[in-house]
């Protein structure tokens, strides 16, 4: 798909109606994740019960694909375990790098694997992998959440 | 009179494909006698300069020796001494910081620049302000980007050392009055650096009737290749200075403890030089004075204005400096309501217009202006008002690719 078509099909929705843009009443994580470069600027708040993600919510601002990459993320992985979280992550990053190519490994991904074409956008990587990164490092590093996590140049 | 379709043939780049290439201020495009330079440099006088006494090395220090002339003479230093090659402006910016910044400026005193600046004019003064306990002061421009009188002369005092200030904003695009803060700056006994990076290509410039005690620029902004830069210095300054690098072509005489430094320029030179980049810079310089200032500003003006009118029936876009389209040195920075201009530039570049998306490497400025990031569009000479109608045509689609009815 071409950029344009990706925009029109996938990210507008997510980017100007997102389902889980807002504030997190009580979150048990939050974790605010950075593209200096661009500018993108989110904080990503889970609510963890039982080691299962129960909610999760974004706030900030940026280009629509890192604000359409994470509302999507969202819809995946609510109702999903935190290793499960993780493993999903994995798979995300592998496919914007072009590392994963396999369908079936993708269609885990659901609706989020519509983001591949990205892996043809070098410019854009950062962006649809902003929202991942946060959630990969708060789920594996809770200790650090809360703090600012930036992804230098 | 001429056209800008007289040049587009010189650069093979702007004759491939369909692009328009708008983010000049980022860097220009090189015309083929500039590559020619270079090639024939390394084909024919190949050898490093100013060490060998064969006649290839004879002839390439010659010809490297003959471009430190023709920079000279293309921004009115009094000696060709005073022309020290770097790779680029920040480099020539991190030269005055550690040789003249760290040596005097001292704790209690204030250093001025502006919030216009690019990094490469700020962070090289946080680390000697930072380590001298010195105060870094912003000058900040007025709606339209003006620094003005009041505003210079409420922040040079007589604890200000070094004034340093961008004769061209690459955000803005406006000329501050560099000439005007100079002579303030030096009655109040401080010392002033210019950064001539967005200026250099665009006017002419000459450095003792602006009154610069340094003045810095890179070549690629100018046609040039990438990685030659240069750092003009009144020559009783440099003098006086330590070296910034130190090691092989910049001494005179070593033993076990202890060395002399070789005298100016090559003092500030440290190393083996880019003598091709420094051919190439020669044959830009030509070519840009064959190109001439008249018809570079006439062109940049027709174009910026034609530009700013387009964006202005868009109503959704908010361009940023001044009202004034002369005033922008071909540099149209913008945002557009609900798009974030990393969109704005992907979808630009989807149909092949090359714009600029970010901060532009001047934070403190956006942050003033209060926008995370912006988009850029600048135009140089060669550009064309068809292109700029094109991309105002693809400029006009953006929002509906965005999933905005207008």
């Amino acid at each position: 798909m071409d950029l344009k078509g990706l925009y029109r099909e996938i990210v507008n929705e997510h980017n100007l109606r997102p389902s889980h843009k807002g504030e997190m009443a009580n979150p048990d994580l939050v974790l605010r994740g950075v593209n200096p470069s661009c500018g993108d600027d989110i904080t990503l708040q889970l609510r963890i019960v039982d080691d299962v993600i129960e909610d999760a919510m974004f706030s900030g601002s940026g280009c629509a694909i890192s604000q359409a990459s994470v509302d999507m993320m969202a819809d995946q992985v609510i109702g999903r375990s935190k290793e499960d979280a993780i493993k999903l992550a994995g798979t995300f990053m592998g496919m914007i790098k072009g590392e994963i190519k396999d369908e079936e490994q993708l269609e885990e991904l659901d609706e989020a694997a519509a983001l591949q074409d990205i892996s043809h956008m070098p410019a854009r990587v950062k962006c649809a992998v902003l929202g991942w990164k946060t959630m990969q490092k708060m789920l594996e590093h809770p200790e650090e959440a809360e703090n600012v996590s930036s992804e230098e140049e | 009179m001429s056209r800008p379709e007289d040049y587009r043939k010189d650069f093979p780049i702007l004759n491939k494909g369909d692009y328009i290439y708008f983010d000049n201020a980022a860097t220009s495009q090189r015309p083929e006698c500039v590559v020619d330079a270079i090639k024939d440099f390394y084909e024919n006088s190949n050898a490093n300069p100013l060490r060998g006494l064969y006649d290839w090395s004879v002839d390439a220090t010659e010809r490297y020796e003959h471009a430190r002339k023709t920079v000279a003479e293309f921004i009115g230093a009094a000696k060709t001494e005073e022309i020290i090659f770097t790779r680029n402006t920040t480099e020539s910016m991190n030269l005055v910081a550690y040789s003249y910044g760290l040596d005097n400026v001292n704790e209690g005193d204030e250093v001025v620049i502006s919030v216009m600046e690019h990094h490469s004019n700020i962070l090289p003064w946080q680390m000697v302000t930072r380590q001298k306990k010195a105060k870094l002061v912003y000058l900040e421009p007025d709606e339209e980007g003006v620094i003005t009188e009041s505003e210079y002369k409420s922040k040079i005092t007589d604890k200000t050392k070094i004034v340093s200030i961008g004769h061209v904003s690459n955000v803005f695009g406006i000329t501050n009055p560099v000439k005007e803060i100079a002579a303030y700056a030096h009655e109040k006994g401080a010392t002033v650096i210019v950064d001539g990076a967005q200026a250099a290509p665009h006017i002419p410039v000459n450095v003792q009737e602006i009154g610069a005690d340094f003045y810095a620029f890179s070549g690629h902004k100018l046609m040039a290749p990438m990685g030659i830069g240069v750092l003009y210095g009144r020559e009783a300054l440099l003098d006086k200075m330590n070296p910034f690098l130190t090691g092989g072509e910049m001494i005179e005489y070593v033993t076990r403890d202890d060395a002399t430094y070789a005298e100016l320029p090559h003092k500030f030179e440290a190393g083996t030089v880019n003598a091709a980049g420094a051919v190439g810079l020669e044959a830009a310089i030509r070519y840009l004075q064959k190109v001439g200032f008249d018809f570079i500003a006439e062109q940049e003006h027709k174009l910026t204005v034609r530009m700013m009118e387009g964006m202005k029936k868009l109503p959704y876009i908010k361009i940023y400096g001044s009202s004034d389209p002369a005033r922008h040195s071909g540099i149209v920075t913008f945002t557009m309501d609900g798009v974030h201009p990393h969109d704005i530039s992907s979808v630009l570049n989807d149909d092949h217009v090359c714009v600029r998306a970010g901060h532009h490497c001047a934070q403190p400025l956006m942050q003033f202006i209060g926008a995370g990031s912006t988009a850029r569009a600048s135009v140089y000479f060669y550009n064309t008002e068809e292109e700029v109608d094109r991309f105002l045509e693809h400029l006009a689609k953006v929002r509906s690719v965005m999933g905005y009815e207008d």
